[in-house]
């Protein structure tokens, strides 16, 4: 019986790095699993993490956004983007603490737009602010999901400690 | 050593169709996780579900959404569905997936959904559900509907059981 939920590639980073990227992943699943520990070094509190499938410098991806920091929740959009935003932790809030970030991917290699889901939480006993946020992405491109690029959009770097992992789901 | 996380059954749509069909679920696992991937044939259908074809009104759920410029939470009491997800779009696919708990033990079953339906621009969606239904009964079949027009040709539902033992 073949596994279901497998690990394809994982990246747990022991110096800074500008962005982390997964590539060349096979068609061999049927769904994708990224779960990540994320910190970035920008000089504020948060940090957008941008998605982006097969390359970046497109405008195919966009992105509905449900979040709250302790005050109202919010929600506001993105169309016609480069990438999948989600807000994370960054460097003025409490040291060593990090995002926890899960986004599932359905159906990657299928012929057809590819919608997304992203949920990030971060707590670090602090006012500063802790994001809990889901996110409903899209990225409307026919092709199969081969790379996968994950990076601090205001930000230089995630951290030393940052961790990347990604899974792939088969339903054979 | 057991399975963890084992795929039960996969639908794939070759034609619209007003539902499908999860039967037969044994009790062999200790919860259940549906992921569901499709189009609605019209705009703004809401993905449902309903357990054991029961269409009695033992159904509630309470959402969290957001829109893509408010957010804000929405419940139903006594209702003959659960929900799964509000696709926007029969342009675009969207998704949801539903993790329900204990699904063979007999206490009342809870379950939490996760909707994810953008469009690229104003009136997407996304929500968090939590679905409650008051039967003691273990479930043994799930049915997936819509609240209007059919799911598209290539909808694609899967079943995995989760496993404890």
């Amino acid at each position: 019986m073949p596994t279901t939920y497998t690990l394809i590639s994982s990246n747990v980073l022991t110096s800074s790095q500008a962005s982390v990227t997964f590539s060349a992943i096979p068609a061999d699943y049927t769904d994708l699993v990224i779960r990540a520990s994320i910190r970035s070094d920008r000089g504020a509190a948060n940090e957008v993490l941008y998605v982006s499938f097969n390359g970046t410098g497109g405008t195919s991806h966009s992105y509905t956004v449900l979040q709250t920091n302790s005050g109202s929740p919010q929600s506001y959009n993105g169309a016609n983007t480069d990438g999948i935003a989600v807000n994370v932790n960054a460097s003025t809030t409490t040291s060593d603490t990090f995002t926890s970030f899960e986004q599932y991917i359905p159906s990657y290699t299928v012929s057809q737009s590819k919608p997304t889901s992203i949920f990030s939480t971060t707590e670090n006993n602090a006012a500063t602010p802790n994001w809990i946020a889901t996110v409903a992405g899209l990225w409307r491109n026919n092709s199969a999901i081969t790379s996968v690029v994950l990076t601090p959009l205001l930000g230089s770097n995630w951290v030393t400690g940052s961790s990347f992992y990604l899974y792939g789901i088969s339903n054979a | 050593m057991p399975a963890t996380y084992e795929k039960i059954a996969t639908i794939t749509l070759g034609s619209a169709a007003a539902s499908i069909d999860f039967n037969s679920i044994g009790s062999g696992f200790t919860d259940l996780r549906l992921v569901l991937i499709g189009k609605p044939t019209t705009n703004n259908a809401s993905f449902l579900f309903r357990l054991n074809s029961d269409s009695s009104s033992l159904y509630s759920y309470t959402e969290i959404y957001g829109d893509g410029s408010s957010a804000a939470s929405y419940r139903e009491t006594n209702i003959n569905t659960g929900k799964i997800c509000h696709a926007v779009s029969s342009t675009y696919p969207s998704m949801g997936t539903l993790d329900l708990f204990s699904y063979a033990g007999s206490t009342f079953k809870t379950s939490l959904a996760t909707d994810s339906s953008d469009r690229n621009g104003a009136g997407g969606t996304v929500r968090r559900i939590v679905n409650l239904y008051r039967s003691t009964t273990a479930i043994s079949s799930i049915t997936l509907l819509l609240d209007s027009g059919d799911f598209a040709s290539g909808t694609t539902a899967t079943l995995y059981g989760i496993l404890k033992a």
